[in-house]
């Protein structure tokens, strides 16, 4: 993999020279993250979230390991314990508010760096396989998310637990049997909060072995950069160390500080107040919302309110809502521009900023709004466009769009020239998809 | 064809969005909004300003123990405060035999050691406030059907909690005319009590504090209602987060620490990368 | 990682300019370095006890209804302590040993408090590998030297609780405590 002007991984000291034999774990590390991965020279910082998404996931399985050693997964007593790990527990409220905002703050990074592949096309050949991943990777998170709200048993934890589940019941024939067996029971209780707790520590190293593919899978064609422009040449690329590893420390030190205020000044600005109220299966709270990062999943859930053809309209949200992520799959096959970045396609720039992106913030607004007008008309537009932006428009876009010119290289775009566009045709219009592994 | 095959997707989901938003818009501009007496009428609650507020902030141990004081002689009858240890309020300034004096004085649960009969025995600093009934059914038995909820995460489990219980506390008064008149039904009903902080406006708790000097302060405060509920709004954020100080004491050198370093890692990476910004 | 990064970028640079960035750059790593060890602080020291199981380390007995000759067994830091009213007859046995030839040489006037001679209160665990040794209730095995006795491992105790035989290595640890007055102790 990589380029060929990659570096080798040279071993110094006679120590490493042994290992680098036995298991060249080093070498991999050197390959991955060091100084033999070269990048494109002009990433922007929209290239940091990668990084941050990882550190996030590790901040998360830290923190996470901490809290299991003092909670109690038992319905009988899983909200003392978390009241314990406020109150008694050595530094047990910084853990707690450490990973509840950890959460939130994993999302938001995944957040933009899905909007970063949504910009400049990421998703498309030859990194297909990259986005595929991420997208399975965001179904884990959803999923780890959803249970670990649950564990600590307050009204929303409950009341979350037993709306997500109801969602299954909406499928024909098996939806009722299939939410009882999910809960083991008839409504949340021990059994549905065990499994959840099991679940939840489980996940996250599945998220982590998934992440392992997807920096795998983009170690073959290597990094995307803001022109879509594939590398070229050596001038192209700086090795990873310590070029990236210095910006990424520096995006590492400005998302701690964001991270850490709202850690410490602010650590409830982002939960509800009703998860502070102990599960009590007799009386649902007047406002029930999840956490801010599924509203925009569930404000598509809740625009479906009537029956469609022979649909009913409880079914039609559930499969608009999955289909809303699962439509991601289709991605690459659906924008078919040659183009990559969207800073060379006038027409898909437009819709992308004025259509999808006000559409996004449409249905994170409706979303953790109460479910009445008019909120719900509001969410039932943005969830059409939503729809259309994917399905409809991006591959008519793609297919009658003029793209602006490209520059010949990477190089050419950072530096104004670059000696070898001399020798190539002089107008590049347009950089064929398929003729651009020079990297495999 | 998977153009096409989108292409139908879409209309199948943009279609049933359609119709769902034509027959939503229709019923709204026939019905319009229903208006609700709890629309109408709930009020957020009143400014509420404690020495705990802030990124400052921390505890007016005074005004704590004034507030434990009014929990104590006038709350804890009704409501339990199951997460706060009598340990804790040395926090509040309490010295350790003053803790132990407080904990002797509340009833907690217990095992006669003879004959390992359930009964009470005066509380330990290590015991926990005790439940005022001895469960659900008992509480609602007594209490006009409604449960008085433990106290311990209150201000945490409202919106703006501290301003939330002040408000409720000072927020009683007869139900306006307007509501009287437009939503007879939304009328306190027997042993109930109005008040527009209170999310449905009808609270079965009756006005706890009443008169001026209910309890006797004895820094010398005048123990006012307004003073009362302050004291105890601030006392229960206390209890709702007693680590609440350390948090914002850790905050600042952990922020100050970020900064610097931050400042730090931004020149590593300037100068790391001074000479592939520009031309050589 | 610091040397890494001067090494790691091939240009060529003046003197001046290689200090400066060498500088910059192990200053940047030593400050990562720095805060990865103050974050430690916390991930260690949330599985020291808690403020609840600190708080729970001390405890009151009534040692009234215990008779010459009878043990308790109280509860402290969750673990069991004895409380043993000697009699004349024990003190006796333990104040004839010569203390020199103990494996742990100490009288029993270092092991109970002054104007409380009967009262031997040790931890009821033994300092071998922290079994609960037997002698303290009513009929149990009190040992060669009719104190306690350790069954695990074979740790014989005599009257003042020191290790007379066997594997353990010290005599019962005496915890801190007083009397609050002639009938309550009050351990830790």
């Amino acid at each position: 993999m990589s380029f060929p002007w990659a570096k080798e991984y040279q071993p110094s000291h006679p120590t490493m020279r042994w290992l680098d034999e036995k298991l060249p774990l080093p070498r991999l590390v050197y390959n991955a993250i060091g100084a033999g991965y070269p990048v494109p020279r002009n990433l922007n910082y929209f290239w940091n979230f990668g990084v941050l998404a990882g550190f996030c996931l590790m901040l998360q399985i830290v923190t996470g390991i901490i809290l299991a050693m003092h909670y109690a997964p038992n319905a009988l007593v899983a909200f003392d314990s978390t009241e314990h790990i406020m109150r008694d527990v050595n530094w047990g409220w910084m853990m707690r508010y450490a990973h509840a905002n950890g959460a939130s703050a994993f999302f938001v990074v995944v957040y933009i760096h899905i909007f970063r592949g949504l910009f400049f096309s990421s998703y498309k050949a030859p990194r297909e396989m990259i986005w595929l991943l991420g997208v399975v990777i965001f179904l884990l998170m959803m999923a780890t998310a959803f249970m670990g709200y649950v564990l600590p048993w307050g009204q929303m934890s409950f009341w979350g637990a037993k709306v997500i589940t109801g969602l299954f019941s909406a499928i024909p024939l098996v939806g009722e049997p299939l939410q009882t067996w999910l809960l083991g029971g008839f409504a949340p209780d021990n059994a549905a909060l065990n499994r959840f707790f099991s679940l939840h520590y489980l996940l996250p190293f599945v998220i982590a072995g998934v992440v392992i593919l997807h920096i795998w899978a983009l170690h073959i064609p290597g990094s995307s950069n803001p022109t879509g422009v594939e590398v070229k040449t050596a001038a192209d690329t700086v090795p990873f160390h310590p070029y990236y590893t210095a910006k990424d420390g520096f995006g590492l030190g400005v998302f701690l500080i964001l991270y850490c205020a709202v850690l410490f000044f602010a650590p409830n600005a982002l939960g509800h107040p009703d998860n502070y109220i102990p599960a009590n299966p007799m009386s649902t709270p007047a406002h029930i919302v999840p956490e801010w990062y599924f509203w925009p999943f569930y404000a598509i859930l809740r625009a479906f309110t009537q029956d469609f053809l022979f649909i009913p309209a409880k079914l039609m949200g559930v499969i608009a809502m999955f289909a809303s992520i699962l439509v991601w799959f289709f991605l690459p096959w659906l924008d078919r521009s040659p183009v990559r970045s969207g800073i060379y396609r006038p027409l898909f720039r437009k819709f992308f900023w004025f259509g999808l992106i006000p559409a996004m913030a449409v249905l994170f607004y409706c979303g953790g709004a109460p479910a009445e007008e008019p909120f719900v008309m509001l969410s039932q537009i943005a969830s059409l466009y939503y729809f259309a932006h994917f399905l409809i428009i991006l591959p008519i876009v793609s297919a009658i769009e003029r793209p602006d010119p490209l520059p010949y290289s990477i190089t050419e775009k950072v530096l104004g020239e670059d000696e070898n566009s001399a020798l190539a045709p002089s107008a590049v219009p347009v950089e064929k998809s398929d003729a651009a592994p020079a990297a495999s | 064809m998977i153009r096409i095959i989108s292409i139908l997707v879409g209309l199948f989901f943009g279609v049933a969005l359609a119709w769902s938003f034509v027959v939503g818009a229709v019923t709204f501009a026939q019905e319009g909004k229903p208006e609700t007496a709890e629309h109408a009428f709930h009020e957020y609650p009143k400014d509420l300003h404690l020495a705990s507020d802030g990124a400052f902030g921390k505890f007016d141990r005074q005004q704590l123990q004034r507030g434990f004081q009014v929990y104590k002689e006038v709350c804890s009858a009704c409501h339990g405060l199951k997460h706060v240890a009598f340990r804790s309020l040395e926090q509040l300034g309490y010295t350790e035999p003053e803790v132990k004096a407080i904990a002797a004085g509340f009833q907690v649960p217990g095992l006669d050691p003879n004959t390992g009969e359930q009964t009470t025995r005066p509380g330990v600093p290590t015991d926990y406030f005790p439940a005022p009934f001895a469960n659900d059914i008992a509480a609602r038995a007594a209490n006009n059907n409604a449960i008085p909820p433990d106290l311990s995460l209150i201000t945490k489990a409202r919106h703006d909690g501290g301003a939330y219980v002040y408000s409720l506390l000072t927020g009683y008064q007869d139900p306006p005319a307007a509501l009287l008149q437009e939503f007879p039904e939304a009328a306190p009903g027997t042993g109930l009590y109005y008040n527009p902080y209170f999310p449905n406006l009808n609270l079965a708790m009756a006005p706890p504090l009443m008169s001026d000097g209910q309890v006797t302060y004895g820094d010398g405060t005048a123990a006012t209602v307004e003073q009362m509920s302050k004291d105890v709004s601030a006392f229960l954020v206390w209890a709702g987060e007693p680590t609440l100080e350390k948090r914002k004491q850790t905050g600042w050198p952990v922020l100050g620490f970020l900064l610097f370093a931050t400042v730090l890692a931004y020149l590593a990476y300037r100068s790391i990368w001074a000479h592939k910004k520009a031309k050589h | 990682m610091a040397e890494n990064a001067v090494t790691g970028t091939p240009e060529e640079m003046s003197g001046d300019g290689v200090r400066r960035r060498d500088f910059i750059n192990i200053a940047a790593v030593s400050a990562a370095g720095v805060g990865g060890v103050a974050v430690l602080v916390p991930l260690i020291s949330q599985m020291a006890p808690s403020a609840d199981v600190l708080a729970a380390s001390s405890t009151e007995v009534d040692i009234s209804s215990i008779q010459p000759g009878q043990a308790v067994k109280a509860v402290f830091r969750k673990q069991p302590v004895f409380i043993k009213h000697l009699t004349a007859k024990e003190i006796a046995a333990a104040d004839a040993v010569n203390v020199g030839s103990l494996r742990d040489p100490q009288s029993l006037d270092e092991r109970v408090k002054e104007g409380h001679r009967e009262w031997l209160i040790t931890m009821g665990v033994c300092t071998h590998l922290g079994c609960v040794p037997l002698g303290a209730g009513e009929g149990e095995n009190k040992g060669e030297y009719g104190g306690y006795f350790c069954p695990c491992h074979g740790s014989h105790y005599d009257t003042a609780g020191r290790i007379r035989k066997g594997p353990a290595p010290t005599n019962l640890e005496v915890p801190e405590y007083e009397f609050t007055s002639d009938t309550i102790v009050q351990i830790g």
